[in-house]
């Protein structure tokens, strides 16, 4: 076992399929200097033929890499800000991902976009800390939310091979986390593969990227009142709807934990779900940023928006109460 | 050498203009669903920068891209099979007028966005200089286009990188019904110019003239040159869309298209021809064209239970919604 950290993981997974694979590359700004220490060291190995600093156009640079992916290469973009990837909307959701049913199958467009830092970064203010990953399930482009090193490590190595687009978000809050992993069982996460992290009988929590962390507190320190099953879907689309319903079979009762907005997130299509096909033995709630938030940045007001800790518990609380 | 350029050339034009005229047919009876933007008028322009390509050469197209599928040389039949939304269409019904696309002919397809695939093919060209050949790329475009942000991103891109990409500007004097005095601050080709991309402007109902200024871009691209731009200006003799025969919005007075139509591409290229080799190209593209037709209207229409087939390259199928697919509400 070795201590991995979520950043090198994400670090490692791109270096590893860049060294399988001549088709990789990757395109971003400010990468060749790797200021969101993951592209560490590739401009050096692989020279900027493979690893190419754009100037600040991301609607180019994005479709630039469609075109690339559509006369066979595999390239993998990095967004500095999560923001960025309203900019590029048309792009991936109209252009990239609508290639393969518009072309009748004659087309693929195997590209990995990834966000280093996703979501509230603290003092990053209202155009740099979203989290628009309901947005790309909604449209559907496959969308990754990886919650530990050794998912963060899978799941870019999944997207990279994909043969379609596929956007991995990766929260600020989980670029910190560290893990002890068997190095040699690193390898690739499939899609629509949730994962228990911790199991229990009462309550589901449905966790979606750094807010795994504060449910597993959450399932902690209610431990001898209530039994928490702490699970993450990792992928929010494809999402593993069976995985789902074996957990909420059991306990009967769901609360999902998501930093992003609540109207039309993709809290309330996990919890519409459950309602419409799961044995729900009480109302369930979720836990996100209030409607149509814009993240503030004084940092009292910027946690305030978010989903804490505390209002989960208070939550599983509840919906646990609320069936007896 | 010339001669058979030049048959090859009015050949080519003659196939999208009986291509169009009978699109529009079928547009009015009823069989191509969604109507289409008649490529007339503009034939010289995708004939004329074709003919300097190879077949693994890339093209991206326009919603107006009837003309350059078929000049790169998709087949005709599968093309107008494709319009009228058959399963043996050239995207199996899947994408229409507007997505029409042959990957196996370097097409990567028209494109329903104004602007969006000069981007796609820029990206094409990178990739053909990465593998070591000597492919380019050309993006088709209109006027319209050179007002889209992201199009003057993409010069940028191509001028820095030194990309085998060419640019080509069709200007019909149109966005749709904005002029281009009305939406272009500049000039076309100075867009370009600003970017050191060599430009040039040529008449584009003249197909010998594209053909010139196709073959020195296409050149310079292969050798390393990085790209080209070509402002080809020629007249939209038709709508927009068809959806304008009905609308009947006016924004052209009668005069001007009269004078417009006066320069038809076709007659300016014919009399290059014996005139008896030009009745007979006509003939054979007459009988081409009533083949499509006929094999179009034959070909049976796509099972609505594979509506979502092909969405994703690896096959994956999301949950079904509420419609059809569904065989009953779970």
């Amino acid at each position: 076992m070795a201590r991995l950290s979520y950043l090198k993981a994400l670090q490692r997974a791109l270096a590893d399929e860049m060294a399988r694979d001549e088709n990789v590359c990757v395109l971003g700004e400010d990468i060749g200097v790797a200021v969101n220490n993951v592209t560490t060291g590739l401009l050096a190995k692989h020279g900027p033929a493979r690893v190419v600093d754009t100037p600040l156009s991301e609607q180019a640079f994005t479709s630039f890499a469609t075109g690339a992916a559509l006369a066979g290469l595999r390239p993998v973009i990095e967004f500095q800000i999560p923001s960025l990837l309203f900019l590029v909307f048309e792009q991936i959701a109209n252009q990239a991902h609508k290639f393969s049913l518009m072309t009748g199958g004659q087309a693929k467009v195997p590209v990995t976009y990834f966000v280093p830092g996703s979501g509230s970064r603290s003092g990053w203010a209202g155009q740099h800390s979203d989290h628009p990953y309901g947005l790309f399930a909604h449209v559907g482009v496959k969308t990754v939310v990886p919650a530990t090193p050794e998912d963060a490590y899978g799941l870019f190595l999944t997207a990279i091979r994909d043969d379609d687009p596929v956007v991995l978000f990766a929260p600020a809050g989980s670029l910190g986390v560290r893990g002890d992993v068997d190095m040699d069982a690193l390898g690739p996460v499939p899609l629509g593969v949730g994962r228990v992290h911790r199991e229990g009988t009462d309550v589901t929590v449905v966790a979606v990227g750094h807010l795994v962390q504060a449910a597993l507190g959450v399932a902690e320190q209610l431990a001898d009142q209530i039994s928490v099953e702490v699970f993450d879907p990792r992928s929010l689309y494809p999402f593993d709807w069976a995985g789902l319903a074996a957990s909420v079979n059991k306990t009967g009762r769901l609360v999902v934990v998501d930093d992003s907005n609540r109207m039309c997130g993709i809290a309330g299509e996990i919890l519409a779900t459950a309602a419409e096909e799961m044995r729900l033995t009480a109302p369930p709630k979720r836990v996100t940023r209030p409607d149509g938030a814009v993240l503030p940045f004084a940092s009292e007001l910027d946690l305030a928006v978010q989903p804490q800790q505390e209002q989960l518990l208070t939550a599983v609380q509840e919906v646990y109460k609320s069936s007896r | 050498m010339r001669e058979r350029s030049d048959m090859e050339l009015y050949r080519t034009m003659r196939l999208i203009r009986r291509f169009e005229e009978r699109a529009i047919e079928l547009v009015h009876a009823g069989e191509i669903v969604g109507g289409i933007h008649p490529y007339i008028g503009q034939e010289a322009i995708a004939a004329g920068v074709c003919a300097a390509l190879r077949d693994d050469d890339v093209i991206t197209s326009t919603h107006r891209g009837h003309g350059h599928v078929l000049a790169k040389g998709a087949d005709p039949v599968r093309m107008l099979a494709e319009l009228t939304g058959r399963a043996t269409g050239l995207n199996r019904g899947r994408g229409g007028s507007m997505h029409a696309a042959d990957f196996g002919k370097g097409i990567y397809g028209a494109n329903g966005i104004v602007g969006a695939g000069g981007a796609i093919a820029t990206g094409a060209a990178w990739a053909a200089v990465k593998e070591g050949s000597d492919r380019v790329a050309v993006s088709f475009f209109g006027d319209g286009a050179v007002s889209q942000g992201v199009l003057l991103e993409t010069f940028n891109l191509a001028a820095l990188w030194r990309l085998p990409v060419l640019f080509v500007c069709e200007n019909n004097g149109y966005a749709t019904t904005l002029t281009v005095a009305q939406s272009v601050a500049g000039s076309i080709t100075g867009r370009a110019e600003a970017f050191g991309i060599p430009a040039v402007s040529v008449d584009g109902a003249d197909a010998a003239a594209v053909l010139d200024a196709a073959r020195d871009a296409v050149a310079r691209g292969r050798a390393g040159g990085g790209p080209s731009f070509i402002e080809a200006t020629a007249y939209r003799f038709d709508a927009h869309h068809t959806w304008e025969h009905k609308a009947r919005v006016r924004y052209r007075s009668d005069e001007e298209v009269a004078a417009g139509r006066s320069r038809d591409p076709l007659d300016i290229h014919g009399v290059r021809l014996d005139e008896g080799v030009r009745a007979g190209i006509d003939a054979d593209v007459e009988a081409l064209m009533a083949e499509a037709v006929a094999f179009a209207l034959d070909s049976p229409r796509p099972d609505p239970a594979g509506a979502l087939d092909h969405l994703y390259a690896t096959g994956m199928r999301g949950r079904n919604g509420i419609g059809l697919l569904d065989t009953a509400v779970r």
